[in-house]
């Protein structure tokens, strides 16, 4: 029976793992900072069966031996209350209460601690309508819309809005906390297995709420040290392509594109595309594929409605090709 | 003679001037549950729009618009005004009263309250609903274009005066207009309830009509409060509108509980089981409701302080709200329960509140709030907190109290499969949203990706709300097929409370004779104590009564056209509007009105013709 007891809740949870996917899924943490909230969200369920069973027991006992059956007519006892009774169940409720609050009065503390130490490293996080731009402090650098982090690092996140506000949310990895303007939130993460980690806008922020995705990527050191090195390399040092379509594409690229979208540059109005050619999706959430990136450039606001990029409904079909080439020539890590 | 006269004034005049506590309380009914009907179909069609991944039934803009005047409209123009009404109706019978303390002012708040939801919903038709939520957040809604958010600021400003209006009414009533013998503690609990939530109104809706004025004076006049770039903050609208929201629930679901202490004493034939303790419990609840707010904002950056702080006061509130359901039950045991529709309702009300309740001591885990915060975990919680308190009250006291209101009893076949596929469906909706929450479903989202494992429940969630729908037809189709049913004895139920001592239908002065009150269960204690009759306090005489009156939908009006001057920047409309306005309270203060009285020989009457 006691055995049971502990059985059921947590068949109960790896059903329901199953159900979602691993890297969205705060049932599935990944890292310490989720596996903390996870085991307080099965501490609080606990408590929380174990009062639904009691209550619904007296409940269905109730209505089950008090209904009236036909031709009963009794009136019954016109009973006032019972002193002991309330008392009792006062009590009771405080002590299991008490269970709780505790552990997460220490794990409140626990998860606001975002000292940085001698092996953490920073990222500063700013939400736009509707992307994220990550900056590196230690390493001078910005990305766009992919967050790699290393392995086994404690990251301290500070949270940053330019526009309303957002919520930064990686449920595999940590809970939210949300990026408002005029303030800075900090938290921190880690992540101790490699993997692509799903993150979600969660503050409700315009149109394209739903779309504002982003990922975490989490590597092994050494990778995200070449990672980081690679994009700090300023654009004219790095090896150019005598290819005719890179060459056309990169031409395009400056004319129309760099005042927005830098490349190891700092900043800009749009995200940095640094590393476009690793990402697996477009503006977010579309397939990596070539059409999408021509539709995107040809009418932004039709895949993600009030974002701040204008069209570009005037580039010719090979024009669009040659910017779309040079985008997928733009890495970091391979090669 | 004047009684005559008043019955001799055309029925529409009649109801636009009325300032009688019972037609107000239907007028309130009525308009709620048009709202209930415009709220629940914007529902729907979010449902659909979310029934498959990546669906393209609405715009994402034309959604958030939806989800924004659903929440809205529910909370402010469809639960409020139907408990308003409810309690328009049953409190001053209930304590015995002839009306409420200012019959006038009852109706100047119905008129404010219908104004402000017309004008909250014409935005629809001029350019865009607001589209920011109902919490409305800055900098979103500050900086939002169009005018859907000057119709929601100026929309909800004159319904929450109505609101406040009522409230300030009810309390009075209660401490000045009880019946000899009707001591506080002999008041019946919806009374009760009634009494907390209206101290409630009165204590938080003057953060929320603070927090509209700045933002009225931000998007219409320029001010930068909440501006960033000029020095403003977006945090102190947070605070501004959960001050007045998380009192807001228990102004809801308070009443709600009311209810269901009367009709699970009613029907299982008992005292209600520790009534001072469920007294204590209803203030314990409506104090504590003041302390916990915060515990909406746990991820802006509060610090692990006030996180903390605010996370066990939140969880204390399970104490007392478990007080409550332990007494509910309690009261069952060893009674003789009857399966009416009305009770079902209170019996279904129990495990769905309990698990509500239960996660909401889940949200209060600030550490693992992190996780469930404005996620689809929160959307299922509300719901069972306002869907399974509120809503199932609201239904519970219109099966109880409809043959009072109306003089005549709803069908209970047609309620019982209404009860049953309400309550499956509602379950259905909402129980998957805890899990969707949990792996990874962001709420207020306009539609989902497909392929993240969101997509089974999305549909099981949709499928429910369309049985919550065809429930509620049955309800509307009830109340017709119902008409013929007339109730004429005055106390279908073998109730325990003055309110059915009275013939049925209820005469315009309610009572004959102010009643003797003496015991909890007044009627009840008659019945088993006494001849079964209430003895009076009074002579039978002449009853006074107020004359009706035109000017608060006057006053209302007023305000409803000088808005759409301030919308449009139209002042000389703002203007005109608000002449209208004064106009009227000057006419108010200068005029006198003695009111008329119902002379002693048309009330034996009544009395003989029964």
């Amino acid at each position: 029976m006691k055995y049971l007891w502990r059985l059921l809740p947590l068949s109960f949870f790896l059903l329901l793992a199953g159900c979602g996917q691993q890297n969205l899924s705060a049932l599935d943490p990944q890292g310490p900072v989720a596996e903390m909230q996870f085991s307080l969200i099965r501490l609080s369920l606990y408590i929380m069966i174990f009062v639904i069973v009691v209550v619904f027991a007296i409940y269905v006992f109730v209505l089950i031996r008090f209904r009236e059956r036909p031709g009963d007519t009794h009136i019954p006892k016109q009973v006032h209350g019972n002193k002991v009774l309330e008392v009792v169940w006062t009590a009771i409720p405080i002590f299991l209460l008490l269970i709780l609050a505790v552990p997460n009065v220490m794990e409140t503390f626990t998860l606001a601690d975002t000292e940085p130490t001698e092996d953490s490293i920073t990222v500063n996080v700013t939400a736009h309508a509707f992307w994220w731009e990550f900056e590196y402090p230690d390493y001078d650098i910005v990305a766009g819309q992919d967050m790699y982090i290393p392995t086994n690092t404690r990251v301290i996140i500070n949270l940053e809005s330019s526009d309303v506000i957002h919520s930064f949310w990686v449920p595999a990895l940590a809970g939210k906390q949300d990026n408002v303007p005029g303030n800075v939130n900090d938290m921190w993460i880690e992540a101790p297995k490699e993997g692509v980690y799903l993150g979600k806008c969660t503050e409700l922020c315009g149109p394209s709420h739903w779309l504002m995705d982003f990922k975490v990527i989490a590597v092994e050191t050494d990778v995200f040290e070449t990672w980081a090195a690679n994009m700090a390399v300023p654009a004219e040092e790095k090896e150019q392509s005598e290819s005719e379509v890179l060459v056309e594409g990169r031409t395009l690229y400056e004319q129309s594109c760099l005042q927005c979208h830098s490349i190891s540059g700092q900043g800009g109005f749009g995200p940095d595309l640094t590393n476009f050619g690793e990402r697996t999706v477009v503006a977010g959430y579309l397939k990596y594929e070539d059409e999408n990136i021509k539709d995107w450039i040809r009418d932004p606001q039709s895949l993600k409605p009030g974002n701040g990029m204008p069209a570009f409904p005037d580039f010719t079909e090979d024009e669009l090709d040659a910017l779309t080439e040079y985008l997928k020539s733009l890495k970091v890590l391979e090669e | 003679m004047s009684h005559a006269k008043a019955q001799s004034k055309s029925v529409l005049w009649d109801w636009l001037t009325t300032v009688d506590h019972k037609k107000v309380g239907i007028l309130y009914l009525a308009a709620g549950a048009f709202f209930f009907a415009l709220g629940g179909l914007e529902a729907i069609l979010m449902r659909i729009q979310l029934m498959f991944p990546e669906f393209t039934f609405l715009p994402a803009q034309t959604f958030n618009e939806l989800l924004t005047m659903h929440g809205t409209t529910m909370i402010f123009l469809a639960a409020m005004p139907l408990l308003f009404g409810l309690m328009n109706y049953i409190v001053p019978l209930q304590i015995g009263a002839r009306d409420v303390a200012f019959p006038f002012l009852n109706a100047l708040g119905f008129w404010l309250f219908l104004f402000g939801g017309i004008l909250l919903n014409v935005s629809w038709f001029a350019g865009g609903a607001p589209d920011a939520g109902w919490t409305a957040y800055v900098p979103l809604s500050s900086e939002s274009p169009g005018t859907g958010i000057d119709y929601y600021v100026l929309g909800l400003q004159i319904s929450g005066a109505g609101t406040l209006i009522g409230g300030i009414n009810f309390l009075v009533t209660i401490i000045n207009m009880r019946a000899p013998g009707m001591s506080m503690m002999r008041m019946p609990l919806f009374t009760w309830s009634t009494f907390v939530a209206s101290m409630l109104i009165l204590f938080a809706f003057p953060a929320l009509t603070i927090g509209l004025l700045l933002l009225m004076l931000e998007r219409i006049f320029g001010a930068t409060y909440f501006a960033v770039d000029f020095g403003g903050n977006v945090i102190i609208w947070q605070h501004l509108f959960w001050i007045f929201g998380h009192p807001e629930v228990y102004i809801l679901v308070l009443p709600a509980f009311g209810i269901f202490s009367e009709i699970i004493s009613t029907f299982s034939k008992k005292r209600l089981f520790g009534y001072s303790a469920m007294v204590f419990a209803t203030l314990i609840i409506g104090f504590l409701g003041f302390m916990v707010w915060a515990h909406h904002m746990f991820t802006v950056g509060m610090g692990p302080v006030a996180n903390s702080i605010f996370a066990v006061a939140t969880m204390a509130i399970a104490v007392p709200t478990g007080i409550k359901i332990f007494n509910w039950l309690l009261t069952l045991w060893g009674g003789r329960i009857q399966f009416t529709t009305a009770n079902l309702f209170a019996l279904g009300f129990i495990p769905s509140f309990v698990m509500g309740g239960v996660t909401g001591v889940m949200l209060a885990t600030s550490a693992a709030n992190y996780q469930f915060h404005d996620t689809y975990f929160v959307v299922a919680h509300f719901h069972y907190v306002i869907i399974g308190g509120v809503v199932l009250g609201l239904f519970a006291g219109a099966f109880y109290w409809w043959p009072r209101i109306f003089g005549y009893k709803l069908n209970e076949t047609l309620g019982k499969i209404f009860f049953w596929m309400f309550l499956f469906g509602f379950h259905l909706t909402f129980f998957v949203q805890h899990f969707l929450g949990l792996i990874g479903m962001p709420r207020r989202v306009a539609s989902f990706l497909g392929g993240q494992g969101l997509d089974e429940m999305n549909l099981i969630s949709t499928i429910g709300a369309f049985f919550m729908g065809v429930a509620f037809i049955l309800f509307v189709v009830n109340i017709f097929v119902s008409m013929k049913n007339k109730e004429t004895t005055g106390d279908p139920w073998d109730g325990r409370t003055l309110e059915w001592t009275i013939p049925s239908p209820t005469p315009e002065y309610n009572f004959a004779q102010t009643p003797l009150v003496r015991d909890v269960d007044a009627l009840w204690y008659e019945k088993y104590e006494g001849d079964g009759k209430m003895k009076a306090a009074e002579p039978l005489g002449d009853i006074h009564m107020p004359n009706g009156s035109f000017l608060p939908f006057i006053i209302s009006l007023g305000l409803f056209i000088a808005s759409f001057g301030f919308i449009y920047h139209l002042w000389a409309l703002a203007i005109a509007g608000m002449v209208v306005v004064f106009g009227a309270m000057f006419v108010r203060s200068v005029k006198e009105d003695h009111g008329y009285h119902i002379p002693k020989e048309d009330i034996l009457n009544a009395k003989g013709g029964k």
